[in-house]
């Protein structure tokens, strides 16, 4: 019994060992890590994680990337003390939840490691947890820049596909688009689940219950394709007005065909990127730019799609 | 009389006679137990200078398999009755969410907002095992559908009073009160102070902390796990009520006939499931200050992945609460430690599964091998 413990043990242990030999990055210098609250079924963050590696690479630093599996910003937190605990050179986190998230960040700062937030957040907070900058697009003044765009196109009403609702900075962006559009957000906003087929059923279902939504904002890719797909199915493709937040191969597509108005890109590619070459630069040279970096809104339309398509979900 | 009481008593021939080793073998921890030896064997080769047992480190991965232990004494102790609980998960998401939604919304204060949530779940728990021994259905489904109500519900009420789905300032409104620090206070500060003086530990290098040690105390969650560990190995070992629960779930029905009374058990067990659920809850929203409504995704699943590394059997009548702590500490520390160890977190899953795998195949095996089952 004991040579069959030992030979799990050493099977388990090699295989170990050869993963963690493959997924090491090795480059000389300064080590960041980035930590983000998205599960590990959002493939959004794909952008993140290549734009990472890719700073990493060209500045020469070690970088890694880390998150909760499930999203939990309680197991978030573990994650920024563990990394606190490690001691890397900096570390580019979310803020997914200010109070949650308060504490551990500032063990980080007093034990001297530089901190950048990067997406969620505010400048404010960052201030206040003694953090270098805030990298990011402000949630609701992006939602009310869709809203007001989408009033002038002549929007009444709509409703936000919110995938996940039991983040705080995407309801945000569903009321800053009402408050943009001048309505109430009322039961405008959809708790639609992460399930493709369950997300396009719930679009359907909502549609058919409120006929008059004459607009639809998905807050990204997770909900804009089965939207899409929704929307094709009942015949309201390109006649219904339709805005998303966020890029991928599916939105890029759809903004192509028309049945998109506009994706608005906050561009994550800069959220990951810029940290790190920000924190690299100030630990090699001393420099730091004065100001945080709002890395978006920008809204992408069907002209100058080219750059966009070419790199959707890989760097845009 | 005298005479025979003085010759030794002839062996009962109920009782098998069997070595001290073999009885240590049989043990339900054991595969926990190397388990535990060959996972801290596996860090210290690959992790030693990553941090990983530095004093940040150790409370780091000490605090993660407190968590689990906590819900794991809850859901082993039900386990060996016989029963599951999915809905642990959405209790913590609910409980939390309650303390909130009591203190902060409803401005009640904290003690009265923690004790009105505890009296909340229990009942709550007690439904769940009322439902299960009325209907006879079986708990995997009976909590599968406590586990939509709750998240549901955990969603539901904080938009409809504060129209979002986190609730904060708790950390704020707890101030002051008598209750809080009991599950988000530190113990023994002044002696992390002292270590932190004497150079022992790290102490922070610059800020408003600068010369505090990094590791300040010993949250209460981890007294909390200690001592749920403690009082369930003692229940399940050395009490009357222990017996039941191993007759309650080996056969029911013969358990009945000999005068358990397996319903008031294993109803007793789903309460306690909800009570280790409830003080993980706390111990999260006075730590954090915040409740979300997603807090404790999965968590149902890691507890009965920490029980059944720990030994226990998924049919209940054999386990151990050691063993499920013994589980919990591997859980904890081969996710935080994948972490040290710079490994891709998206094969932390691959990992969990091929261990889940091998722990519940070794001790199969073992339990074979020695207990001669076929």
């Amino acid at each position: 019994m004991t040579s069959t413990l030992r030979k799990v043990a050493l099977a388990s242990a090699v295989a170990a060992a050869s993963l963690t030999a493959a997924t090491t990055v090795s480059a000389e210098g300064e080590k960041y890590v980035l930590v983000s609250h998205a599960p590990d079924s959002d493939s959004w963050w794909n952008t993140v994680k290549n734009a990472i590696a890719l700073a990493g690479e060209q500045m020469d630093v070690e970088v890694e990337y880390r998150n909760p599996p499930t999203g939990d910003v309680a197991d978030m937190a573990r994650i920024i003390e563990q990394t606190v605990a490690a001691g890397p050179d900096g570390l580019i986190t979310t803020l997914a939840d200010f109070d949650v998230l308060k504490g551990p960040i500032m063990d980080a700062v007093a034990s001297g490691i530089d901190v950048i937030i990067m997406n969620t957040g505010t400048p404010e907070q960052a201030r206040e947890l003694g953090a270098l900058m805030y990298v990011g697009q402000p949630e609701y003044d992006a939602g009310l820049a869709a809203g007001m765009r989408a009033k002038d196109d002549g929007v009444t009403s709509f409703l936000c596909v919110n995938h996940s609702i039991q983040q705080p900075t995407l309801g945000d962006r569903c009321r800053g688009f009402a408050d943009g559009l001048g309505v109430e957000l009322g039961e405008s906003m959809l708790d639609s689940g992460t399930d493709p087929s369950e997300i396009k059923n719930k679009v359907q279902a909502y549609l058919s219950a409120n006929p008059e939504t004459d607009g639809i904002l998905t807050l990204g890719p997770v909900s804009a394709g089965p939207t899409m797909q929704a929307l094709n199915d009942i015949g309201l493709a390109g006649d219904i007005y339709f805005g998303t937040f966020d890029l991928g191969d599916e939105i890029v597509d759809g903004i192509k065909s028309g049945v998109i108005e506009w994706g608005i890109d906050q561009q994550p590619f800069l959220q990951a990127y810029m940290p790190v070459v920000i924190l690299t630069n100030y630990h090699r040279y001393g420099v730091l730019p004065g100001n945080n970096i709002n890395s978006g809104p920008g809204f992408i339309t069907a002209d100058g799609l080219a750059k966009v398509e070419e790199f959707a979900g890989e760097y845009r | 009389m005298a005479e025979t009481a003085e010759t030794t008593p002839a062996p009962d021939e109920r009782v098998k006679q069997m070595s001290a080793f073999r009885r240590a073998l049989i043990r339900p921890e054991l595969g926990g137990i190397c388990g535990t030896i060959a996972v801290f064997t596996f860090f210290l080769l690959f992790a030693f200078d990553s941090g990983m047992f530095n004093s940040q480190g150790i409370l780091n991965w000490s605090t993660v398999s407190a968590q689990f232990m906590i819900i794991a004494v809850g859901a082993c102790l039900l386990m060996i009755a016989g029963e599951f609980d999915l809905s642990v998960g959405s209790m913590i998401g609910f409980s939390g969410m309650m303390i909130a939604i009591f203190s902060v919304t409803l401005g009640w204060p904290v003690w009265a907002a923690i004790l009105v949530t505890f009296a909340l779940s229990l009942a709550i728990g007690a439904l769940n095992g009322f439902i299960v021994i009325r209907t006879g259905l079986p708990s995997f489904i009976v909590t599968l559908a406590a586990l939509f109500i709750l998240r549901g519900f955990t969603i539901y009420f904080p938009q409809l009073l504060e129209n979002k789905t986190i609730i904060g300032g708790i950390r704020e409104t707890a101030e002051g009160d008598w209750l809080a620090p009991v599950f988000g206070g530190k113990i023994l500060t002044g002696l992390f102070d002292w270590l932190g003086q004497t150079g022992v530990i790290a102490t922070f290098e610059r800020g408003t902390r600068q010369g505090d040690p990094v590791v300040d105390g010993i949250p209460m969650l981890i007294v909390w796990a200690i001592a749920l560990v403690i009082f369930g190995h003692v229940l399940l070992t050395r009490t009357k009520f222990g017996n039941w629960i191993f007759a309650a779930g080996g056969d029911a029905q013969a358990a009945r006939y000999v005068g358990v009374p397996v319903n008031r058990v294993k109803i007793l067990m789903f309460m306690l499931t909800a009570f280790c659920a409830t003080v993980f809850a706390t111990c999260q929203v006075m730590e954090f200050g915040s409740a979300g409504a997603d807090r404790g995704l999965l968590k149902e699943f890691e507890a009965i992945i920490a029980v059944v590394i720990g030994g226990a059997l998924l049919t209940g009548g054999y386990g151990s609460v050691l063993g499920a702590a013994l589980g919990a500490l591997i859980f904890g520390v081969v996710q935080q430690g994948l972490f040290f160890a710079s490994v891709e977190s998206s094969l932390f899953r691959v990992f969990l599964g091929v261990i889940l795998l091998l722990a519940v195949i070794l001790n199969t095996y073992i339990r074979r091998m020695i207990t001669g089952e076929r």
